[in-house]
């Protein structure tokens, strides 16, 4: 038997009681902790079971990577065919942009890489002038993607896959976050004529389908225009979707503004300082602040929503997914197209949210109550 | 030289004050918007005389002749566009209805397993909220629709349920019921059965104001609203006669079809928007500071009570607002029933009534102005709620 005296003070760490550590104790805790707890594993692994590995056997397991049409493809496995989407990938990624050209859009991308780092990473090189570029960056992009002055130009009706989703989304971003902020301004604004100007068409906009929006961008926009003139159907779209999204931002800024104690305001008043002012340095800085995660939510739902000018026959990765579901040869495989496009989504998506939760704890530490 | 400073000086006066400012500012912009409007507005009037076209409604009364898949109300292929139209509605209305009953149930649902503290349950809903909200909803409505079109049995091999219902490729066979005379007697309980428990709620809430006496309100409610009916219904004889598809040949007879759009829509429409309910309930849930359960447990109150007299009316007020704003995005998401073939308004006027007479203005005013009254009626319907149940303070 151990008989060590200790002196009082020297007593060594002893290892936490059996059954409150590891892997037994985790289980019993989350899985185990009462009769009711019990039941429900149970009933959860139960379904788990009965739908996880049909789902990898599909998936994975018995799917097929090779193969020139369906029959083909069902000749191998009857999981997945897989096949389908290697043939068409480079159509998912580029669309009908002419192969030669194709450089310009890589360079595109590197270049939007490179403005979204300058905007959201706070340690890039030479900051204020990324801001700057980044603001240039949907006009390089737009000259260099439709083409002229120098380029050879490309029709816009060849844009297509996650390019036009990228094009849509990212101009539909660009564009919005000043004109959401206009909006919220105006709603706010002590002029009459101008608020209700703006919560007349904030709340137009937000009561209607984005779907019927684009019908009329696709349909009928052409009537409000001057006669005889033309407008890219792409352009019309992107109209539309700028301002549908503007009016959801607005409201999300509202909120920031509204969150904001008037007495800041009537602080810069006291200071002497005018509305443009007091709102470019006290109101927005704060406000902005206050709604970031509203706006990445928006920004997120605007991303989600370029899915819908597939229905305006637009060639969109859901648009091309319906194009090649068209041909005799791969007919009824529509389950692993639109997966396939789902689990782009997701990952872009999951991650713009990712980024901004952590954006909302970055900031929420400095108000630490 | 001395009237020009004098001049400018007023101007610059007028721009200073702060009162005239204002009419200047509002006067030029409202110039300016009406001047935009008038441009538009000519615009179209000079296009429209271009090609011939007027602004006029009476294409609504002119024969459709086309076919809609699935009709609420009597409509063939000679009725009027307006009739169409009305058929348009009701699907759109009966997705919206049905649709955001299904996502709440499922959306609390959700938000209390993202609660739970079964590790399980918890990241079984975490991972199925996260995949439903970062994927786009079309996408959903596409998925199920092409598992059900491309991956269900052909109508010979349906799955069959119990000899009632059938589900193949071509959607969801179900019996259908008619009702006999003896049918009103029970529906005639049920509306009394509703009034009653309406009545009695206040009468026993009035009761325990005045002398702290509580009854058994849920289930006396329960009682009159659904087992008098029952019973009721048993009693006469179960006066409704049910007709039951069988397969004869290669299709059902009897019964009646429920789409594989009407399904696949509904559902991608309702997990979607459950996901989002999901975490909106979680959040409310969340936001109730664990003080007022401590101190409702204090006062003696059992876990259930809590939850229903303490948390619960707490947690509405901060849930009921963004819910709003779900319930109106998944009536507008309906819209996308375009997509899979599904006849909602947008699909009949906007769509193949739009196509047949060429009236684009006439049809998406008509569109549009729908889906505005709906958009209405919803928010008003839940701020009614709202300000029923939010904090009175005195």
């Amino acid at each position: 038997m151990n008989m060590t005296n200790y002196t009082p003070g020297n007593h060594p760490d002893l290892p936490p009681p059996a059954g409150t550590v590891g892997p037994m104790h985790w289980l019993r805790s989350n899985l185990f902790s009462s009769p009711a707890n019990i039941i429900v594993t149970l009933i959860v692994l139960w379904v788990l079971y009965k739908l996880l590995p049909p789902m990898v056997d599909w998936f994975f397991l018995d799917s097929v990577l090779t193969g020139n049409n369906r029959k083909e493809c069902a000749a191998q496995g009857d999981g997945a065919c897989w096949a389908f989407i290697a043939e068409r990938f480079k159509l998912f990624v580029y669309g009908y942009y002419p192969e030669h050209l194709r450089w310009r859009i890589d360079l595109t991308v590197v270049l939007l890489a490179v403005a979204i780092a300058a905007v959201l990473w706070d340690r890039f090189p030479a900051r204020k002038y990324g801001f700057y570029y980044a603001l240039a960056f949907p006009f390089i992009a737009a000259w260099l993607l439709v083409g002229g002055a120098g380029l050879e130009p490309v029709p816009t009706s060849d844009f297509g896959g996650v390019m036009l989703t990228l094009v849509v989304g990212v101009t539909g971003i660009a564009f919005s976050l000043p004109l959401g902020i206009l909006l919220a301004l105006g709603r706010q604004s002590e002029l009459p004529v101008i608020r209700i100007f703006c919560v007349t068409f904030i709340e137009f906009i937000r009561g209607v389908p984005l779907i019927t929006l684009l019908f009329i961008a696709s349909t009928m926009l052409s009537y409000f225009l001057p006669p005889g003139t033309t407008f890219d159907l792409l352009m019309r779209v992107l109209i539309m979707v700028v301002l549908f999204s503007a009016a959801y931002l607005a409201e999300v800024i509202r909120g920031g503004l509204q969150a904001l104690p008037q007495g800041q305001k009537e602080a810069a008043e006291a200071l002497g300082l005018n509305y443009w002012q007091s709102v470019r340095f006290i109101i927005l800085p704060q406000a902005l602040k206050i709604s970031i995660p509203g706006i990445v939510n928006t920004f997120i739902g605007l991303y989600k929503d370029t899915t819908l000018v597939s229905i305006i026959q637009l060639m969109d990765p859901i648009g091309i997914g319906k194009q090649s579901l068209a041909s005799s040869e791969w007919f009824g495989l529509s389950t692993e197209v639109y997966l396939f496009v789902a689990i782009f989504f997701f990952i872009s998506c999951f991650g713009m949210s990712r980024y901004s939760l952590y954006l909302e704890n970055k900031l929420n530490t400095e108000h630490k109550h | 030289m001395t009237s020009n400073t004098t001049s400018s000086n007023r101007i610059s006066k007028l721009w200073n004050d702060k009162d005239s400012r204002s009419v200047i500012l509002q006067i030029v912009s409202f110039a300016i918007i009406l001047g935009f409007f008038a441009f538009v507005i000519n615009n179209a009037v000079i296009n429209m005389a271009e090609q011939g076209k007027d602004i006029n409604f009476t294409f609504l009364f002119d024969t459709a002749s086309y076919d809609i898949n699935q009709t609420l109300i009597a409509y063939d292929s000679r009725s009027t566009h307006f009739m169409a139209g009305l058929v348009g509605l009701l699907n759109t209305l009966l997705i919206a209805v049905l649709g955001i009953i299904l996502a709440t149930i499922l959306g609390f649902i959700l938000g209390v397993m993202r609660l739970s503290n079964n590790w399980l349950t918890q990241k079984l809903a975490y991972v199925y909220i996260e995949y439903m909200r970062n994927v786009p909803v079309l996408l959903h409505i596409l998925l199920i629709y092409g598992v059900i079109v491309h991956s269900m049995p052909k109508t010979k091999q349906a799955f069959n349920f119990n000899d009632t219902f059938f589900l193949s490729n071509r959607g969801l066979m179900s019996p259908t019921g008619t009702f006999e005379t003896g049918m009103w007697v029970v529906l005639g309980t049920f509306v009394v059965g509703i009034l009653f428990s309406f009545w009695f709620r206040a009468y026993a809430k009035r009761r325990q104001d005045s002398t702290g006496k509580t009854y058994p309100v849920n289930l006396i409610t329960f009682g009159a609203v659904i087992v008098a009916p029952v019973l009721i219904y048993f009693v006469i004889g179960s006066p409704i006669t049910w007709e039951v598809p069988a397969l004869k040949g290669f299709n059902f007879k009897g019964g009646m079809v429920i789409r594989p759009e009407f399904i696949a829509l509904l559902f991608a429409l309702a997990l979607y928007t459950a996901a989002f309910i999901g975490e909106i309930v979680r959040g409310g849930i969340l936001a109730i500071s664990h003080g007022q359960t401590e101190a409702s447990y204090a006062l003696g109150m059992k876990p259930s009570r809590t939850l229903s007299l303490v948390v619960i009316p707490q947690a509405l007020r901060v849930i009921i607002p963004p819910l709003t704003s779900q319930y109106l995005n998944l009536t507008k998401n309906s819209s996308l029933a375009i997509a899979i073939g599904y006849m909602d308004i947008t699909a009949t006027i906007g769509g193949i009534s739009l196509n047949q007479t060429g009236r684009e203005m006439e049809s998406f005013a008509i569109v549009l102005t729908i889906y505005l009254i709906l958009s209405l009626v919803i928010s008003s319907i839940m701020n009614w709620y709202n300000n029923r149940i939010k904090l009175v303070s005195r």
